[in-house]
């Protein structure tokens, strides 16, 4: 009984919440700065005493989305392996990148969360066999409606920066109702620099305000700008970017020679996808 | 033989790097990087060497635990560079070092290994002897942060005679940040203007200001500061427990050794 008990403990805390925290963007390349964005993130959840950080998931978006200096979904995907190998809690789902339209983040979120809740529901089903007690205690758990959130099921949660949370204010870049259901009905962890005031452009939106809640903000109090952009930069200019990045992710972009002057002209002449998806939209009308 | 250095028009220098290492950080490696990209950029020098010197516990700076323990972090964190190393000399020193006095020390190093492969070559290759004969000794130059650039200005800190010394006969590589001003408090001390040419100034365009009081500050909250440190570091912190609220108070009663040292020099008269 005290094993059971205790596996019980161990499994399902019923004061907190189970959180998955899923990073969606260009990875262009990985640098310690995302992988710190995590670990911020989940000390901040688990912290409030509310919630428990299961996983997290790095989500590179796919060719498609045509940024500039965008380079090939395959390499971006196995910069993100190499740099989360060693970590017991941070994995990487190439799904995103391996569509060949590209795909709202929206759309991404709702995949990831149906994946959660048939794990779960799974699992529920092994377990049931074995733990009758456990599953007399599931039975108000319902797992087939993705829109349905009970207070005590997993959540999954955009875990995003501040430039991230502010771009929603950029005409055609997101869908309203995307926005919405976002912050709505999953929920957005929001790392922030000094200088950053989330709060203020949360309170003009009455969107965001509504779900205030659910936008969880957490402060990064030192500065740290190390950015893609900055470590290609550095990149193309011969410097190195050892320390910026995980070690085997700057010997892997060595390797295959990643990030030149001409790798960040790509898409140079191409309008960036959800501009080109919502313009055409608002102008066939 | 001439192939170890890149261009033989180009002087060959080593990095030093003195301070608290407590702990190291990416940030104190990225120094490194940041200053060997520098130097080489300009087409004049060649850095060949890296080398961390952590200080001693007789430094007694707040919250500054074992050097043991510092010079192992550090070690774990240069494992896999190819040039930069880590020296425990300063850190085994009963007493605590000037840094004009651990930049003689490692020059003098420097000096003494270059003399030792001329002899051994010297017999074998002749030719490379009579090549070398306007041979230009290596330079050792003081890496650091703006702070400790800034920090010449602290009365009782530095002796000024050491300052003359290592700006003048040595050199120093400052990395600032953004919004930091190297050369407003160069230009405003004499000394330091008059061998402004041996002050190499390396601006670092991004703020990086993860520093190592942050690192301790996230520890003793039970933070996590993986992806700030080399993953080693980050295990080696997490096995031996280091960086509590209890450590962070050693020394918080003691005097810091410079001013100790100035003050008493200077009370003594």
């Amino acid at each position: 009984n005290l094993l059971a008990w205790a596996f019980w403990r161990l499994i399902y805390n019923p004061t907190t919440s189970k959180v998955v925290l899923l990073a969606c963007g260009s990875f262009n390349p990985i640098t310690n700065v995302h992988l710190r964005m995590f670990e911020l993130a989940r000390d901040h959840l688990e912290d409030t005493g509310q919630y428990s950080v299961i996983k997290g998931i790095i989500s590179p978006v796919g060719d498609a989305y045509k940024k500039k200096g965008l380079i090939e979904a395959s390499h971006r995907v196995e910069m993100a392996r190499l740099a989360t190998e060693s970590s017991e809690w941070i994995t990487v789902d190439s799904w995103e990148s391996q569509q060949s339209d590209w795909v709202e983040t929206a759309k991404v979120i709702r995949h990831h969360y149906e994946e959660l809740l048939a794990r779960e529901h799974n699992r529920d089903n092994v377990d049931t066999v074995k733990y009758t007690k456990k599953r007399r205690i599931e039975e108000n758990y319902i797992a087939s409606s993705v829109h349905h959130r009970k207070r005590d099921g997993p959540q999954l949660m955009l875990l995003c920066g501040a430039d991230v949370l502010e771009s929603f204010g950029i005409p055609n870049l997101w869908k309203q109702e995307d926005i919405t259901e976002i912050v709505g009905q999953y929920g957005l962890v929001c790392i922030t620099r000094c200088g950053g005031d989330p709060y203020k452009f949360i309170n003009q939106s009455d969107d965001l305000w509504k779900y205030r809640k659910n936008i969880h903000v957490v402060h990064e109090w030192v500065t740290n700008d190390i950015s893609a952009t900055h470590v290609r930069r550095a990149l193309r200019r011969g410097r190195s970017v050892r320390y910026l990045l995980p070690e085997s992710v700057v010997r892997y972009v060595q390797e295959h020679g990643l990030y030149s002057a001409d790798s960040e002209q790509k898409n140079a002449d191409v309008v960036l996808a959800p501009f080109q998806k919502y313009s055409d939209a608002s102008t066939s009308g």
